[in-house]
């Protein structure tokens, strides 16, 4: 296996709804991530794309469909979707095209346009369910998403007012983000008193729906090494995948993050993930995933997260910041990109150009994770500087 | 390089709702009326005729013996067949459970005006192994009083009313 460099990145401005349309969205974040590194489309030898259901698009084959605005005319070309950890998934997709020696360059661009599906997309999730035993009890994502944020709750006795806090710290770090929709100064309070969406999740608990696109480029090592001065590797990759009979596991704890952590720490040669990984974005789509996901990802002991974000560990000030972007919480939530907007966060702060979001410390070897589907896969990507 | 705001506000442009709902972008909508018609397979099939009887029914791993709700021809985890079918309870535990005053559609239920929010669970079945749940709803309980733990039964629709769906179950209420 080759080693493979995430040398160049691009993203656009998130928001609920924009004019431009998908293709538009890709190529702005793709002409973005080619500039950054200087590069040309004709440096590049093939073009993966991230992008959710085709529910949100009402297009069948929408990776098809979006190619063109990926660059992707008249390259090899290969879309992937694992539900909410798409982008996550995507530069593990492109790894495999440059570290098996078959590509030097790979485009990793990930789209979401959600939306189109109106007056709201939720609705497209009814068809993810079993069409026999829970269709025709019309769930939603909030429900079974507030199912399992329960059951973790109940188990470790965590609070409510507690878990808030991811909240408070993710819309703050947002404000420092470019590309944030929902940027925001709030208390535990405010998301106490927030709209009940389905308890325990209130309406401050939830990322938005969003519309963006975010794009990296990667390189192998020669190609990295005259490219740019400052190559992050992509030195751990992991995912997996667990059973759809989701009523049958316990929600409690994610198995599949952890099965996918532990094939990227392998290969990444980490033996104590909470010492070795100095900064974290795990998928926080609501305020409880990001402490569910810190415990599967082995960042902390189970049941010890909650005491981790009071504690201020997380904080972009903290021994280990987790989403010190703002996160989906508060960069938004548009499905694919998000994955990939967390893995340019990794990128710009490994790199020491996240800005006014830059933590301390001049971290060397970060971690970004995204989930999705029926609760049930966990991808996984390590950097190092 | 860093990513600036410069940078990304040129990327997209923000609609309101406003302009889409008052027309001043100009938009197509569908409405889509697909329709299927789902084989439902054996393990199913079965689970649903006996829904239509008034009762449950799992399957039984030959292997690891986890008594499986809803039935289903192999065993996931061990990956074999299955062969025993196993009658269970129509009754359970409350595993965890939301008050939800939301639709599927994200709509929002008129609380105020007095809707009983829905209250979706997973509920472990007894006869089936530990940790064996299903998602249906709960009613008949006041939904800021349902605990994890909490003993619940089926509401099965008249007989005649059944057709062989998982709705032939109303909802599981709590037993006294």
């Amino acid at each position: 296996m080759r080693r493979v460099a995430i040398v160049g990145a691009g993203i656009t401005k998130f928001y609920r709804n924009v004019q431009e349309t998908p293709k538009e969205l890709a190529f702005e974040a793709t002409k973005m991530a080619l500039e950054s590194c200087e590069m040309k489309l004709s440096d590049i030898e093939c073009v993966v794309h991230g992008t959710a259901p085709d529910a949100f698009d009402g297009i069948h084959m929408k990776g098809e469909y979006l190619s063109d605005g990926s660059g992707a005319f008249r390259k090899p070309y290969m879309r992937h979707y694992v539900g909410g950890g798409t982008g996550v998934l995507s530069p593990i997709h492109g790894w495999f095209h440059v570290a098996s020696g078959m590509f030097d360059t790979c485009l990793v661009v990930a789209e979401e346009k959600m939306s189109s599906a109106y007056p709201h997309p939720a609705g497209a999730f009814l068809t993810i369910f079993d069409h026999t035993t829970e269709q025709p009890l019309y769930p939603t994502l909030i429900w079974i998403f507030a199912i399992e944020m329960n059951r973790f709750m109940t188990t470790y006795g965590y609070r409510k007012e507690d878990i808030a806090l991811v909240a408070v710290k993710n819309k703050k770090n947002a404000m420092d983000h470019p590309s944030a929709q929902l940027p925001a100064e709030i208390t535990v309070q405010d998301v106490l008193n927030s709209e009940i969406m389905a308890w325990p999740v209130n309406r401050l608990d939830i990322s938005p729906t969003s519309d963006g696109a975010a794009c990296i480029v990667l390189a192998a090592e020669h190609v990295a090494r005259r490219v740019t001065e400052k190559p992050i590797w992509i030195d751990g990759v992991g995912w997996a995948l667990d059973t759809a009979y989701w009523t049958t596991r316990d929600l409690y704890y994610p198995d599949y993050v952890e099965v996918a952590a532990r094939q990227a720490y392998k290969m990444a040669g980490i033996k104590e993930p909470s010492k070795e990984i100095h900064i974290a974005e795990p998928y926080d789509p609501f305020t409880y995933k990001e402490l569910h996901h810190i415990e599967g990802l082995g960042l902390c002991k189970r049941g010890e997260s909650v005491q981790m974000l009071l504690d201020g560990v997380t904080q972009r000030t903290g021994n280990l910041p987790c989403c010190p972007s703002g996160g989906a919480l508060g960069v938004g939530n548009p499905i694919a990109a998000t994955g990939v907007m967390k893995i340019i966060e990794i990128f710009l702060q490994l790199r020491g150009e996240a800005g006014k979001r830059q933590v301390p410390g001049k971290p060397t070897c970060g971690l970004a994770q995204a989930w999705g589907d029926l609760m049930q896969v966990g991808t996984v990507v390590v950097m190092r500087s | 390089m860093e990513i600036t705001e410069k940078m990304v506000l040129k990327t997209a442009t923000k609609l309101s709702a406003e302009e889409i709902q008052k027309g001043k972008v100009l938009s197509v909508q569908w409405t889509p009326n697909l329709k299927y018609a789902w084989d439902n397979g054996p393990a199913i099939g079965r689970y649903l005729a006996e829904l239509k009887n008034g009762k449950i029914i799992a399957k039984k791993c030959d292997k690891c013996h986890r008594i499986m709700i809803p039935p289903r021809m192999f065993c996931e985890l061990c990956w074999v067949p299955t062969s025993e079918w196993v009658y269970v309870q129509d009754t359970g535990i409350v595993n965890t459970w939301v008050v939800s005053y939301v639709d599927w559609k994200a709509g929002r239920l008129d609380i105020a005006g007095g809707v009983r929010p829905f209250t979706p669970a997973v509920i472990e079945i007894d006869g089936a192994s530990k940790g064996m749940g299903i998602l249906h709803h709960l009613n008949e309980v006041d939904p800021w009083k349902i605990y994890r733990g909490m003993k619940v039964k089926a509401v099965w629709k008249p007989p005649e009313e059944r057709i062989g769906a998982i709705t032939d179950i109303k909802y599981f209420k709590p037993i006294e």
